[in-house]
């Protein structure tokens, strides 16, 4: 308010800037422009509009039509067109897919990667991050470098391939989530949290004699579901989307994950072999259907957790956390 | 000492002598209290000596002349400490290695497409966000630009050929307007930019919410001063808007740079055997064909090491820079 008196005050002594003059009129309020910003001319927010409407088409229309494409019949693929809608939709390359076979054993196998290597990671970070809040544990500041150590000093792909080697890790699942069993990013996110928690709570119940594993237990943890849920997701994310990690440690093509399956039949063209029985008194599903139903199933899962994902970003939550 | 004495002779043959704790026997107490801790902190501390720093000690065979075979004939760890030193020779080697100097080239290029095109990207986007007035046109656009950055490299790449491929979207609708067919994804003289641009594709979002949590930190009382001091938009931009969201845009570039040499893995290696090793070899993709795949350990490693010494000084020389020119840096 004072301000909106200020520019008034303005105005009425000196020469008004033409913003002040535009200052007043319904179509401002409707519009809820803070006081001290000029009205957009129309060409402006039609330029604006325009590019906003084109960055969200690139953004989407692949997605569209990979999924269209993904429920096309042999008929479809073959008149080709504009494929944004099917004319035929149909579900049988999804039915092949998930009636068995490679694509859905390897469905199985990142599934539970995805899970244990959570459960796995989670535990181990959040007990790292719990012992390095604490204040008073002598060498914690130690134990802190060496974690911030791997931020600046991480080691070539070699070294770690011959390590896993040596470890007896190649073709184990083990290998897809241990090397990076602890990030020191996700590490340093909660144990900032950890620190930002009411310390006279976490004292109180020490005092009413509870153990640090009890503290842990029952008062930190039921504090920190949010960062914890969320961190859980980033990891899951990036265990889901693990490539790398299959290409370099698992030479079993029966081990590998989705994303290294989805790699060998939809880029380097694999013929898609499935134990299941294609419906005899129709078509086989196209190549490209099954292709792209592939990768809408592999997409799937991330589409499940996005909104969670998001929400947390644009509270900000991370950010605040990059920003130091 | 003297008041102990005093004590002393004062309680003589009554009561023990009390003498404070020695400063070990006082640590070795506060670690015994903190026993539970420590079952908390060693096995991830564990973890990253097995796992980060023994890797780290592993990159002296950039220095031995090491292959599967002497790995064979000495094992893999004492492999490590006799294996036959060749001093720098792998380094040496690197430079007359015309393969590794197209990596190299590779990587220089596209890093420097990224900087001009990449970087800016979302502080365009950001900015043109952050000047709409609808807060829920900005949500949305977040929302929607922001997905692909949690998408694998596998599927940006599946979704790309699907839509620029040889039979795929774009190539249909041209077809049905009479138009031949054009060579996107295949093409090695456009895979530059073509990465640079699946590149922005995928990650403009991420930065954009970076610059966007920035750029709502600035005081709107700078932008109402400044509207009374008589600037209009673009004096406002130039004067409140990029001074406020200068050192995280600092920090970016900074982090941006120390990556110069590592421009990723899997992009590359996803998309090699479609446009050819001469266009698409990158450091990091040479690195694990040489070394996994031929089993040169000793020259990979040394290709690794280069990369890694390179990110360390430019990060180093671009945070010098950045506080020459009064920004806060990093380290």
């Amino acid at each position: 308010m004072a301000t909106r008196q200020n520019l008034t005050d303005l105005s009425a002594s000196a020469a008004p800037p033409a913003i002040v003059r535009a200052a007043t009129g319904s179509r401002r309020q409707r519009r809820k422009l803070a006081p001290w910003m000029e009205d957009t001319p129309l060409w402006l927010r039609l330029l604006k509009g325009l590019t906003l409407v084109l960055i969200a088409v690139s953004m989407l229309l692949p997605f569209v039509h990979v999924v269209a494409v993904s429920f096309s019949s042999a008929k479809d693929v073959i008149q080709g067109g504009f494929t944004i809608f099917p004319r035929n939709p149909t579900l049988e390359s999804y039915r092949v897919l998930l009636s068995g076979g490679t694509v859905l054993r390897s469905l199985c196998v990142t599934a539970g990667v995805t899970v244990v290597g959570v459960a796995v990671q989670l535990t181990f970070t959040t007990m790292l991050a719990y012992g390095l809040s604490k204040p008073g544990v002598p060498g914690s500041r130690f134990f802190l470098w060496i974690v911030l150590g791997a931020f600046l000093f991480t080691p070539g792909m070699i070294p770690v391939y011959l390590l896993v080697k040596e470890l007896g890790m190649i073709d184990s699942y083990a290998a897809l989530f241990v090397p990076g069993l602890v990030s020191a990013w996700n590490l340093i996110i909660m144990r900032n949290f950890f620190m930002n928690l009411p310390q006279e709570l976490l004292d109180a119940a020490r005092i009413d004699g509870a153990s640090d594993f009890g503290v842990f237990w029952h008062i930190v943890l039921p504090l920190s579901k949010a960062v914890l849920a969320v961190i859980a997701l980033f990891m899951g994310v990036a265990l889901w989307n693990t490539f790398f990690a299959g290409i370099l440690y698992l030479n079993d093509a029966s081990k590998w994950p989705i994303q290294v399956v989805l790699r060998q039949y939809v880029l380097e063209g694999a013929a898609i072999t499935s134990a299941a029985d294609f419906a005899p008194d129709q078509p086989p599903p196209p190549a490209k259907s099954l292709q792209m139903a592939m990768v809408v199933i592999a997409t799937f899962p991330i589409l499940l957790v996005y909104p969670f994902l998001q929400k947390y970003f644009t509270k900000g939550v991370l950010t605040g956390a990059i920003k130091g | 000492m003297a008041s102990i004495q005093a004590t002393d002779r004062r309680t003589s043959g009554t009561l023990p002598v009390y003498s404070p704790p020695s400063r070990a026997r006082r640590l070795l107490t506060a670690i015994w209290r903190e026993r539970v801790m420590y079952v908390f902190i060693l096995p991830s501390v564990l973890y990253f000596c097995v796992f980060n720093y023994l890797p780290l000690a592993g990159n002296v065979i950039a220095f031995q002349d090491w292959s599967p075979f002497s790995a064979a004939r000495e094992g893999p760890i004492q492999g490590f400490l006799v294996g036959p030193w060749v001093g720098l020779q792998n380094f040496r080697d690197m430079f007359s290695d015309p393969d590794f100097l197209t990596a190299l080239s590779n990587t220089v290029q596209i890093e420097i497409l990224q900087l001009l095109f990449a970087f800016p990207a979302p502080l365009a986007l950001a900015l043109l966000l952050n000047s709409l007035v609808s807060e829920k046109v900005k949500r949305t656009m977040q929302t929607i630009v922001y997905l692909p950055h949690f998408l694998s490299w596998v599927i940006v790449i599946s979704v790309w050929q699907q839509f620029f491929g040889g039979t795929g979207f774009l190539n249909e609708i041209l077809h049905d307007l009479g138009y031949g067919s054009v060579n996107i994804m295949q093409n090695p003289d456009i895979f530059k930019p073509l990465v640079v641009a699946q590149g922005i594709w995928k990650e403009v979002g991420w930065g954009t919410i970076i610059f966007l949590a920035a750029l709502t930190k600035i005081d709107v009382s700078l932008y109402e001063a400044a509207v009374i001091d008589g600037a209009g938009g673009w004096r406002r931009m130039r004067d409140v808007t990029l001074p406020g969201i200068r050192p995280i845009v600092v920090l970016l570039l900074i982090l941006t740079i120390g990556n110069a040499f590592s421009v990723g893995f899997e992009q590359y290696f996803l998309q090699r055997d479609a446009v050819g090793a001469e266009a698409s070899e990158v450091l990091d993709t040479f690195g694990y064909f040489r070394g996994i795949q031929a089993g040169d350990y000793g020259f990979a490693t040394a290709v690794g090491m280069v990369k890694s010494v390179v990110g360390f000084v430019l990060i180093v020389v671009a945070n010098w820079l950045a506080k020459r020119f009064g920004d806060e840096g990093i380290l």
